[in-house]
């Protein structure tokens, strides 16, 4: 197996970069994709993270050459493809789906798109082999889809794009379809795979957990654009604009209006009892008026609105479990956010803006 | 009580409400086919004909004696010829055109129109459109032959007169009489394949060939098996094509067993002997007509 791995990144077909270049898709009067330019690294994980109907699939379809752009170029290893057929583009893709055939064994449906580039016979077996053995799946490979589990489809579905060996793997939400246990294991392998074989992947997503938990960077799209590009901490720590803020974390960032130009933002989690801030560094303190309480099991969360500063806008406050003082609702509570968690944004355009004293 | 009460009763009754919906169904079944059927069967044992007033049995001696003549043998040869052939030629040109019905073009519309046309309109009067058209004197696709200079003023064809032209004809006309059927329950079979397994298939790297050979007709092989059969079934029990263009002629070229069946039975007043034909293909249609419904029943479950 470490042989055909080494083979993956010796001779096979390499790694390549993606870049998108003011790309746009129009279906009729609806812009899809409005102006996205991303350049990956080699190897990287990218997840494409939005909404439904950010245009992050059509993004990715475009990439592997399923649709055609309205403008703008693709290019896969820095040539530009827009030209190019999928089969010609050296990618492989998941779908949400799976997309097994449903009248093939397994091993018939690895070995497919082998026997469609051509690959020599004899060679088949030794490649199905190799990518079953990279998902424990060797021993399906008799069975047709219908008699896998949801589990084991995904598995089959990933054998199969990784079996011929591609330059970009392009995967469309392929853990949605499994349940939630299986979606964290599933996550884990999927991460460990992609360090070992190092191709550079494109993940498209509308799970921030999965985004925050397997990307290298993530890209937050919304409306057909890419509202923000960075490492998982830089879009959840430091969001570039409201919409960014507001959809990753759950619950989302705190935002209200701290002036008339201006709005301010807290995760909930930074906006805690005042005694329980260590002190360190600079406090806003702020009235909290407690409206409903739930228990979530490792936190609490505490519905409710400001007082003082701020008066009448509606926060939710993130307790973890170690916070064991009894609150309820109805009543008021002296809270903190250390100066440091704020974050300000331009309340027209929803842009960050610089840090200013409230 | 009135009978209001006792009717809304015998509505609300989930098992005779039932025997009531389904009783129109089996009586039109009882007495349009089965009883013609049942009396076939009878009539194929005995001795009778037009006008017997009696009715005697004499075992297989219809079927024997039905046998032995050349124009039987004919008839039985052209039924497998005619109904291979068309629907061989309906299944094939049934998907190439579902498969471009499924594709996105301009005038779509016009196009599903036009080949749904056959089988809106009345049989026989297509038929009959076919008949001028295909005529001796008056075709008018000798005629647009000729105008492009294709064949001379004295090589027209007698598209129903000649025996090998006669037999295309009449599976010509047989086939675009049933090919918007299947081309309608072959759509729907394409239909039903998820865009993801093309989607999968055009990024695996398949050319159109082997796409379509092995992802996309293995998929709706179900179904076109069940086309496939449904038409086989009509093509050898059918004979409105025929009986309009040629009546099985010219000397029995496109003679069928169903026409022949007509022609013996009822044209000829021999009963007994048309029965016999007619029946003689039971046995294998029954066979197909099995295999169709387990066909059915497999594509439904999976």
């Amino acid at each position: 197996m470490q042989a055909h791995l080494r083979q993956v990144e010796g001779e096979g077909a390499g790694i390549a970069t993606v870049e998108s270049r003011n790309v746009r898709k129009r279906f009729g009067e609806v812009r899809a994709v409005d102006g996205v330019d991303l350049v990956t690294r080699e190897g990287e994980f990218l997840v494409l993270l939005g909404p439904s109907g950010c245009g992050k699939t059509t993004l990715l379809r475009m990439i592997a050459g399923l649709e055609q752009p309205s403008s703008g170029e693709i290019l896969i290893g820095g040539q530009v493809v827009n030209d190019l057929p999928p089969r010609a583009r050296k990618i492989a893709m998941v779908f949400q789906s799976y997309a097994l055939y449903p009248h093939m064994t397994v091993f018939k449906n690895i070995a497919f798109p082998l026997k469609a580039q051509g690959v020599a016979k004899e060679e088949i077996p030794k490649k199905v082999a190799w990518a079953t053995g990279l998902f424990g799946i060797g021993h399906l490979l008799e069975r047709k889809p219908r008699q896998l589990s949801g589990g084991e489809r995904q598995r089959v579905a990933l054998a199969r794009a990784v079996v011929r060996e591609p330059a970009v793997f392009l995967l469309d939400e392929p853990l949605s379809n499994l349940d939630a246990q299986l979606r964290t294991s599933a996550r884990d392998e999927l991460q460990q795979f992609q360090r070992r074989i190092g191709i550079t992947t494109i993940y498209v997503t509308h799970d921030q957990i999965e985004a925050m938990g397997l990307g290298d960077r993530i890209a937050v799209m919304q409306g057909g654009r890419v509202r923000q590009l960075g490492t998982p901490a830089e879009v959840y720590g430091e969001p570039a604009d409201t919409f960014v803020a507001g959809f990753l974390g759950s619950p989302p960032m705190n935002i209200v209006e701290a002036a008339a130009d201006r709005l301010v933002g807290f995760r909930p989690e930074h906006f805690l009892p005042r005694e329980v801030h260590d002190g360190s560094g600079a406090l806003v303190a702020l009235g909290f008026r407690v409206t409903r309480v739930e228990y979530l099991g490792a936190d609490r969360l505490l519905y409710g609105v400001l007082e003082d500063k701020f008066p009448g806008a509606k926060v939710i406050a993130r307790l973890p479990s170690t916070v064991t003082l009894p609150y309820e609702g109805g009543r008021r509570y002296e809270f903190a956010v250390p100066e440091k968690e704020l974050r300000f944004f331009d309340r027209t355009s929803g842009l960050r803006t610089v840090s200013r004293p409230v | 009580m009135s009978a209001r009460p006792a009717m809304a009763a015998l509505l609300d009754s989930p098992r005779w409400l039932g025997v009531l919906m389904i009783a129109p169904a089996v009586l039109y079944i009882v007495l349009v086919v089965g009883l013609p059927f049942v009396l076939a069967i009878l009539y194929a044992f005995s001795g009778v004909t037009m006008g017997s007033r009696t009715i005697e049995f004499v075992g297989f001696k219809n079927f024997i004696s039905v046998l032995e003549t050349t124009k039987f043998q004919t008839s039985l040869r052209n039924t497998f010829v005619f109904a291979l052939v068309a629907q061989v030629l309906v299944m094939v040109l049934g998907t190439v055109l579902a498969m471009a019905l499924l594709k996105d073009f301009r005038g779509k519309w016009l196009v599903r129109l036009l080949i749904l046309l056959p089988w809106v309109a009345p049989i026989s009067l297509g038929t009959i459109g076919w008949l001028w058209i295909l005529d001796s004197t008056y075709s008018v696709i000798n005629w647009t032959l000729e105008a492009l200079g294709l064949i001379g003023a004295d090589g027209w064809f007698m598209w129903l007169g000649v025996p090998y032209l006669a037999m295309g004809s009449v599976i010509t006309i047989h086939v675009w009489r049933i090919l918007p059927l299947a081309t309608v329950i072959l759509l729907a079979g394409l239909t039903s394949i998820p865009h993801d397994i093309h989607d999968a298939a055009q990024v695996d790297g398949a050319s159109f060939w082997r796409h379509l050979f092995q992802i996309t007709l293995p998929l709706i092989r179900p179904i076109m098996l069940v086309a496939g059969l449904f038409g086989l079934v009509f093509a050898f029990t059918d004979m409105i094509v025929i009986f309009v263009l040629t009546r099985g002629g010219p000397y029995d070229t496109t003679q069928v067993l169903a026409s022949l069946a007509f022609f013996t039975g009822i044209q000829a007043g021999d009963l007994a002997e048309g029965a016999a034909i007619a029946l003689f293909l039971f046995p294998l249609l029954l066979a197909v007509a099995v295999a169709f419904l387990r066909v059915a029943r497999r594509a439904e479950v999976t």
